[in-house]
């Protein structure tokens, strides 16, 4: 009996075509202004131009919003805030975002091809998650409004006002949802600046807010880069601040509103721990590290950018996890068989490559499966570094993309003690079948979250935020309410 | 019990060829146990997830075509009812050698699976085509009879001319911890697949997982099933709901790439019942390729156990070569 494959016969090959999602469903336009007060307007500053990630072609020009616009915009919303949404009973704020969040799921499509083209990102990802969580969000927040007295959070809680709100280039649109869903929830009007290289979808929010009737300077949209920002957080007429982004500009942005009345939630960097057990379900925890790590090329912060296995079987992991990376199909984007798409920015590619040679410099072994990158366009192949110590800097610093490092422990108290040695502290995975080990370890974790043999898995429902530089405030759940109220207490 | 025995012992020297021997595992039912419990478990949910992600990959164009193809060469055309009648099982063999008369392009299916008194009706038409005849045997699908009445069950098939015979594992011993004695009628079944002129019949080991529910139990009955020394591991019978999920299927077709990696051998896998589109076949054989590898991407390796499966893998090969859909009354009914 033989029973393995006859080496004459040639080893079939199954290659899937090209599976292009039609980009004709997105209208970009040449250029774009800002959104305040209900209209889109020129902005007084200069222009910058989007690109495609991963194509390098210019997609619009933007407004890059001034010190003026943005003070124009927060006048519009403290107007909106003062003369209607804050008196507007919370059921009828509920309706606009339950038409908000319906709105965001007939165009879904659009919005994630959108997404997609300007951010990089592979479609299966922004049809599947992103724009999911998006109108999640929206319905989420949208049940909240005519409850926050019954929230549990105080007796009479009261919104803050005029919120400045910034987010980052990896989710543009979760992010988005995140920031301006609760806010109005709360009844706080928002002036939002989305990042320099993904304003797009932000811009055809704004659209659907008109769509929806929202009321006139509810939600404004000033697009730029730091300079605009720091206007935004500068701006003495705002009452709060959010911003997800770097942990370096997050205390920029503390020590700016520091003395002043704003509050502020910040979050900021990761460098999650992903810990794998000798009893963890294998196969499942190899996916999980996958999906921790090369989600959204690894343009995330509470990525598991750290694998942290027993020795016992770390060759066995080690072996798994190469094989599952070698059937990652990274290209285009629009193609809905891609796996990890174009980094987000040259900026942030030459970030990444600069890590990755200095880990490599260090002494850890590098590893990429082949893959053919394509010749224009921001790519990084999924990477992993073995033989990482807690003293390589690819072990304490945040990549920010596609590149994995991987230790090992000899017991639970030794994987806790490196899994909290980082300055950070946003999430942690734990993969045991054991239910005793994983509520020991979430207790030990110094971690905002804490996943069981899951990793990247995200609800509006589940509050979400950091320990140490991670950033303070937790977004999302009731929790998420916290932040954009006043006299409110857990 | 004598047979049994003397099986399972020709077994430990035999049926693993090469790599791993498991005779230190295969000799009690407590060193099976902890062989199998030590397997690593599966978390339903990531399981769940992974398949689900398969799922979406998009096949189109030359791709869905060569897909098509390959799936109407792995279909196991099957007729296991009560009323089955020679005039039957006549016309299903001879649309499994030439599934489109219309198409001289159109690939054969697999085999034909019948119940054991019809192998020699279906090996009749068959004759030499390359088209197997396939027989369930070993008191399908119950499994609940004496191993003797099996095993004569079996050695009916055989003689009759079946080239692959597809056995039930016994789901009450294996959820009541006896899986010694699993593993020996498997031996059992595998030795009565033996032909006088020193050929054997293909094992296919169904192993009914909608019976066996958790996905730590597929994972262990797949190895029990490779060590005994099956040809194939099958899911379930069809007659069970659930029947051929993609998690289970993804579930054996790791069970089947690690004993590769553990004893340099290859084993088939089948999802048998519940598959009767073309879109879903389609998922089946990207988690074959992402999964297993493109090894298994061949009907000696990977086969559908289905019957309307076929017409509508063919309604779409139409559609794929004319551009129009044609729709029921084009194809053949059996």
């Amino acid at each position: 009996m033989v029973k393995v494959p006859d080496t004459a016969t040639p080893t079939p090959s199954f290659d899937y075509a090209p599976a292009p999602e039609s980009r004709a469903i997105v209208d970009i336009a040449p250029s774009y202004g800002l959104f305040v007060d209900g209209q889109f307007v020129d902005g007084q500053g200069r222009a910058f131009k989007t690109i495609n990630p991963a194509t390098e072609e210019v997609l619009a020009e933007i407004a890059e919003a001034s010190a003026a616009d943005v003070d124009l915009a927060v006048r519009a919303a403290r107007r909106a805030h003062t003369r209607v949404w804050s008196r507007m009973a919370g059921r009828e704020r509920a309706k606009y975002l339950y038409r908000i969040a319906r709105i965001v799921q007939e165009r879904g499509r659009e919005l994630a091809v959108l997404e997609s083209i300007d951010n990089g990102k592979p479609i299966r990802e922004s049809r599947d998650v992103d724009v999911p969580a998006l109108a999640a969000h929206f319905f989420y927040y949208a049940g909240w409004a005519d409850k926050l007295d019954h929230a549990g959070l105080g007796p009479d809680p009261r919104s803050l006002g005029v919120a400045g709100q910034v987010i980052p280039w990896n989710f543009p649109l979760m992010m988005l949802a995140w920031k301006i869903a609760p806010a109005l929830a709360a009844g706080n009007t928002v002036v939002l600046k989305p990042a320099e290289t993904t304003p797009l979808t932000a811009l055809l929010f704004a659209e659907i807010c008109q769509q929806a009737d929202l009321p006139a300077g509810v939600v404004n949209i000033v697009t730029g880069a730091g300079a605009t920002g720091r206007a935004l957080v500068a701006h003495p007429d705002v009452d709060k601040i959010a911003f997800t982004g770097s942990t370096d500009v997050g205390k920029q942005i503390a020590r700016t509103v520091a003395g002043t009345s704003k509050t502020v939630t910040l979050e900021l960097g990761g460098k999650a721990a992903n810990i794998v057990f000798d009893d963890a379900p294998l196969d499942q925890a190899v996916e999980g590290v996958v999906n921790g790590i090369f989600f959204n090329q690894g343009h995330v912060c509470c990525a598991g950018s750290r694998l942290l296995v027993q020795e016992s079987v770390a060759e066995e992991v080690l072996a798994r996890l190469k094989r599952r990376m070698a059937t990652l199909r990274v290209g285009d984007p629009l193609d809905k068989n891609t796996d990890v798409g174009a980094i987000n920015s040259a900026e942030q590619l030459a970030k990444i490559r600069q890590l990755s040679d200095i880990g490599e410099a260090e002494g850890a072994g590098r590893w990429s499966p082949p893959c053919d990158l394509p010749a224009t366009g921001f790519w990084f192949p999924p990477t992993v570094f073995t033989g990482v110590t807690q003293a390589h800097r690819i072990a304490r610093e945040e990549v920010f993309g596609p590149v994995l490092s991987v230790l090992t422990f000899r017991t639970p108290a030794e994987a806790v003690e490196k899994a909290n040695n980082t300055p950070y502290g946003l999430s942690a995975g734990v993969w045991t079948e054991k239910g005793s080990r994983i509520l020991w370890m979430a207790n030990q974790l110094r971690a905002g979250t804490v996943w069981a043999n899951t990793f990247n898995k995200f609800d509006a429902s589940a509050p979400f935020g950091g320990y140490k530089e991670s950033g303070y405030g937790r977004e999302g759940g009731r929790e998420g309410l916290l932040a954009y109220l006043k006299g409110a207490s857990a | 019990m004598t047979t049994t025995s003397s099986a399972a012992t020709g077994a430990r020297s035999g049926a693993i060829d090469a790599g791993r021997d498991f005779a230190d595992v295969t000799g009690s039912d407590a060193s099976l146990r902890r062989f199998l419990h030590g397997l690593p478990g599966v978390d339903q949910v990531g399981a769940e997830a992974r398949a689900a992600v398969l799922g979406t990959r998009s096949i189109k164009t030359s791709a869905k075509a060569q897909a098509i193809d390959l799936a109407i060469s792995m279909v196991d055309l099957t007729t296991l009812e009560g009323m089955d009648t020679p005039g039957k099982v006549r016309a299903l063999s001879a649309k499994a050698m030439r599934p489109d008369p219309a198409d001289q392009s159109c690939p054969a299916a697999a085999a034909v699976c019948v119940y054991a008194d019809m192998v020699a009706t279906a090996r009749q038409v068959l004759g030499d085509s390359g088209v197997n005849v396939a027989a369930v045997a070993t008191a399908f699908p119950s499994g609940r009879a004496a191993l003797g009445v099996k095993l004569a069950d079996t050695r009916d098939a055989v003689e009759a001319g079946a080239d692959e015979i597809d056995m039930v594992i016994d789901r009450g011993a294996f959820l009541s911890g006896r899986y010694l004695q699993v593993f020996e009628e498997i031996v059992a079944t595998r030795e009565a697949c033996a032909r006088p002129d020193g050929r054997s019949a293909h094992l296919k080991v169904i192993c009914e997982t909608g019976e066996l529910q958790t996905y730590d139990n597929v994972r262990r009955v797949s190895w029990l099933a490779m060590m005994a020394g099956a040809h194939f591991i099958k899911t379930s019978t069809g007659k069970v709901q659930p029947a051929a999920t993609l998690p289970v299927t993804l579930v054996m077709l790791e069970a089947v790439r690690d004993f590769r990696e553990a004893t340099g051998q290859m084993v088939g896998v089948k999802p048998a019942g519940g598959i009767r589109t073309s879109k879903d076949a389609i998922k089946y054989l990207v988690m074959v390729n992402e999964v297993a590898g493109a090894d298994w991407l061949r009907p000696a390796w990977f086969r559908f156990g289905a019957s309307t499966l076929l017409n509508d893998l063919l309604m779409q090969r139409t559609r794929m070569r004319t551009g129009r859909y044609s729709g029921p009354d084009y194809v053949t009914l059996d």
